[in-house]
């Protein structure tokens, strides 16, 4: 074995709170060697950030490192002054953030940041550090860099800007790049790229790389070595094969249960609970109040044909003069009373667009959406009333969806007091039956939304759209905030609540494995246009578009797992 | 498959404190006490604000009850007996034999009121208008904040001196003495309420489009409902920083017209007419006339000044 490139020993981190010393980072130790990739994974709070902050030296004020060492070829690096760290900051370390658009400056060009980063940390002409520029971004796949190098960051898309990231942190021939959530702001065909790209150079170049992420896809995907953390303490720590396939301790477990599998329907999500912060309810019977909802006269409950939705891309004062972008350009499918359809695509398909129109918070702009028959798009006000009871929809982001200044009886309660579905005095005995059925408590009532988690929020969400009793749900990408964990819950209430309540319900993801674990037909779109219907389990063995096929492919293998 | 146990997260069983309780724990109380200049000003503004209202118990005399003046007290010096009556007065008197200290509370009251209503009218307008541009957009938003850019193309004391003489040119002469107050209050509202509109705006862009304004839609709110239920809570923290930091504003605003003789009519003098009255004598060498208004009009605009941009610190650390 190689001499680590870098190693951390013993590192806690500590913010002084005014309730007291509160440590994100507790004891962390890990080796990187050359060319190797090293993955820090856990869920959000773990301290994964943190570490590789401190590494780079950048913790936040009041952030700082209280014990331990970090040796960075043989030097130790934690204990010298700011100045020192900002010259190996760059030269000996490379970053790589989250979000590439705001680590590139919008005001130069690509070339200059480049030759600018180039001559700071090699002592080389102004020519001489152009040509390495060009190399680089060759290097990393930019075509045509000569007309590239002039261009600024505005003009390259995102994935690209990735990689002039990337050509950025190369700049000084580092050794070590600490890549943070690399990959977390892209989509799944640009994130393959990326990570491929960062594979390459990890062996071709001998850096060594730390991969900070949640996804465990991407983990096993990329690295070779897999440190797993939770709340501030690295609980396993091997080769990513292993740990993978056979963890050793239980929240690694627990972590790898809930990863939705790609290859094989489940009836439900597994699920392993660690950490003394889960506790099981049992779903209370979920019929008794309930209406089952009568079949629609068609069979099928939920008819969209041919809707568009374009957008105004361009004011003008001249109707000639303005540009306008399509969204959703002709989309037609059906829901089938029951049934749970998917909507799959990559950000910007449209889809949730699809599902802001169905739920009437976008006007539609030509075609026709029917529900049992009547057409949504010219509803007199009463049969839009009637129309807004029967469908609910549980919105993506849990920290945005519910009000902050509302208290979560009034939350939930909303629906009920709006339709005047229910006499007043019995209002607060249906919430907090609501309640009890998503597994909160009665004493949730009386909170404000910011006293949740994500999970938690997201469990009201789902409580207030159940309260009129909808025959359908749209669930706009329901847990793509949350952590792996926590998204195995969420979709199991989910599914319990289709089962035994018979809705009909509209599925919107970009995550392939969950939908293959939720949906019954699956609809793939692609710049606003559905290409492909068809049912799950014959999409994800037999896809007909060759853009479907290339999604599939770039699902992230988790072979290792078993299922 | 019903009574499959499935994992939720243990919520803390903890019990509600008290709302004081509370209050005291809360990091807005804790900034607070870290905050030498927030306790100063903070309490600078009470002893003032409450000086005003209890003004009848604490003044000596009532300035306005002309049974209670003797011309002989005239021009005394503070804290110096009367050469002729003997009396000694803390702060002086004027030229009529008023109690300096007694005139300054009674017109600390006049300029509280028209500070703190002119304020309240300039929120409620600047609410109203900025919701209804920011929620509905289009020629709503046009028209409404046009208006407000125009308003703001003149200087505010200017709009305030052109609405107070509209004003005052359409009021019958003998109520004018009454009405002035509230044309005062009128016209202060009025050239303040673009700052409310524009941040009230701007605010309500950011909320409309957050998931619990579309989720509140989809239950079929209407926008009335929605405005004032959803999203109207959520956007009154900048607009009480800026209604604090508009407050001393108004003062001065008002100070500056009743000394420009605009104003507060001498019948109910305001800090401003005190300060207009006693620049008269300031050369003649009674300078406690002019000195004792002015520094209370500077210690409470100050004060009230301080403690808005405290305020605006810590509700919005992001712009420190």
């Amino acid at each position: 074995m190689t001499e680590p490139v870098l190693s951390i020993r013993n590192l806690t981190v500590e913010i002084p709170t005014r309730r007291g010393l509160f440590k994100p980072v507790q004891n962390v130790s890990y080796d990187i060697h050359p060319g190797e990739i090293r993955g820090v994974v856990g869920e959000s709070g773990a301290g994964k950030s943190m570490t590789g902050n401190a590494v780079i030296g950048l913790l936040d004020d009041p952030a700082r490192v209280a014990s331990g060492e970090i040796w960075l070829k043989g030097r130790r690096i934690d204990n010298l002054s700011t100045e020192e760290k900002r010259a190996i900051r760059g030269s000996e370390i490379g970053m790589i953030f989250q979000d590439p658009l705001t680590s590139l400056n919008p005001l130069f060009t690509i070339g200059e940041q480049l030759v600018e980063t180039i001559q700071l940390h090699l002592k080389v002409s102004a020519a001489e550090a152009k040509e390495r520029a060009l190399a680089l971004l060759d290097r990393v796949s930019i075509p045509d860099p000569k007309t590239r190098f002039d261009q600024y960051p505005h003009q390259f898309s995102g994935g690209m800007r990735q990689r002039v990231v990337i050509a950025l942190a190369l700049c000084s021939e580092p050794s070590v790049i600490v890549a943070d959530e690399p990959t977390t702001a892209l989509d799944v065909s640009i994130q393959a790229q990326v990570l491929d790209l960062i594979k390459e150079l990890a062996s071709e170049t001998q850096v060594g790389v730390i991969l900070v992420t949640h996804d465990m896809g991407v983990i096993a995907d990329t690295t070779e070595q897999v440190t797993v953390m939770y709340s501030g303490e690295v609980v396993e720590n091997g080769p990513t094969d292993k740990v993978l396939s056979a963890p050793e301790h239980e929240y690694t477990k627990s972590l790898i249960s809930a990863v939705p599998r790609p290859q094989v329907k489940l009836h439900r999500f597994p699920q392993v609970s660690y950490g003394g912060r889960e506790t099981t309810f049992k779903i209370q019977d979920l019929a008794r109040n309930w209406h089952k909802p009568e079949p629609s006269k068609s069979g099928k409950l939920v008819e969209v044909k041919g809707i568009t939705k374009t957008f105004l891309e361009k004011s003008a004062l001249l109707p000639s003069r303005r540009t306008y972008f399509t969204a959703v350009d002709n989309v037609s499918f059906d829901i089938k009373d029951g049934e749970v359809f998917g909507l799959v695509g990559e950000s910007g398909s449209g889809k949730s667009t699809v599902a802001r129109m169905i739920g009437t918070l976008l006007p539609v702009d030509a075609g026709q959406i029917q529900f049992d028959g009547d057409d949504v798009t010219a509803m007199s006000a009463a049969d839009m009333a009637n129309y807004r009871k029967q469908i609910q929809m549980i919105f993506q982001d849990p920290f945005s969806s519910l009000n902050p200044r509302m208290k979560v009886e009034s939350i939930v309660a909303e629906p009920l007091i709006h339709h005047k579905l229910l006499p007043p005095d019995q209002i607060s005995g249906r919430v907090h039956e609501l309640l009890d059925r998503v597994g909160l408590t009665r004493a949730a009532a009386a909170k404000y939304p910011h006293e949740f988690s994500g999970g938690q929020r997201q469990r009201i969400s789902i409580a207030r759209a159940l309260a009129t009793q909808p025959r359908f749900l749209i669930c706009d990408e329901p847990t793509s905030a949350l952590d792996v964990s926590i998204q195995a819950q969420i979709l199991n209430i989910l599914k319990d609540l289709q089962e035994h309540l018979g809705l009909t319900m509209l599925f919107i993801s970009h995550d392939l494995p969950v939908v293959r674990q939720m949906c019954d037909r699956v609809g793939v779109m692609k710049q606003g246009q559905l290409i492909e219907v068809q049912d799950t389990e014959a999409l994800f063995a037999n896809p007909e578009q060759d853009y479907t096929a290339q999604l599939l492919d770039l699902m992230p293998r988790l072979a290792q797992l078993s299922g | 498959m019903t009574d499959q146990p499935i994992s939720a997260p243990k919520e803390p069983q903890s019990v509600t404190p008290s709302r004081l309780r509370r209050a005291l724990d809360s990091d807005f109380y804790y900034a607070f006490r870290h905050s030498p200049v927030a306790m100063v000003s903070a309490a600078v503004s009470i002893l003032l604000i409450l000086s005003a209202v209890f003004a009848p118990l604490i003044a000596t005399t009532n300035p306005f009850d002309p049974t209670t003046l003797n011309l002989m007290n005239g021009f005394t010096p503070p804290m110096t007996p009367n050469a002729f009556t003997g009396e000694t007065f803390l702060m002086g008197t004027d030229d009529q034999g008023r109690d300096v200290f007694s005139t300054i509370l009674y017109g600390m009251r006049i300029s509280l009121f028209v500070g703190f209503a002119a304020v309240l009218f300039a929120v409620v307008l600047g609410i109203f208008l900025g919701l209804l541009a920011g929620y509905f957009g289009g020629w709503t938003d046009s028209v409404i904040m046009r208006a407000a850019d125009v308003q703001l193309t003149f200087p505010s004391i200017l709009v305030a001196m052109l609405i107070f003489g509209i004003a005052k040119g359409i009021t019958p002469v003998e109520h004018r003495d009454q009405m002035a107050i509230w044309v005062l209050i009128l016209a202060i509202g009025l050239s303040d309420w673009v700052q409310f509109a524009r941040v009230v705006r701007g605010a309500t862009l950011v909320e409309k489009n957050k998931d619990y304004v579309s989720a509140a839609r989809l239950i079929g709110r209407r926008p009335s409902a929605i405005m004032i239920r959803h999203i109207l809570p959520n956007i009154l923290s900048p607009v009480l920083v800026i209604a604090t930091i508009s407050l001393a504003l108004a003062i001065i605003a008002e100070a500056t017209l009743s000394f420009l003789g605009v104003g507060a009519p001498p019948t109910q003098p305001s800090l401003g007419t005190l300060i207009r009255i006693g620049q008269g004598y300031l050369f003649s060498g009674e300078w406690w006339i002019l000195f004792f208004p002015a520094c209370t009009l500077l210690a409470l605009a100050l004060s009230v000044n301080m403690l808005g941009d405290w305020l605006r610190d810590v509700l919005n650390p992001r712009l420190k």
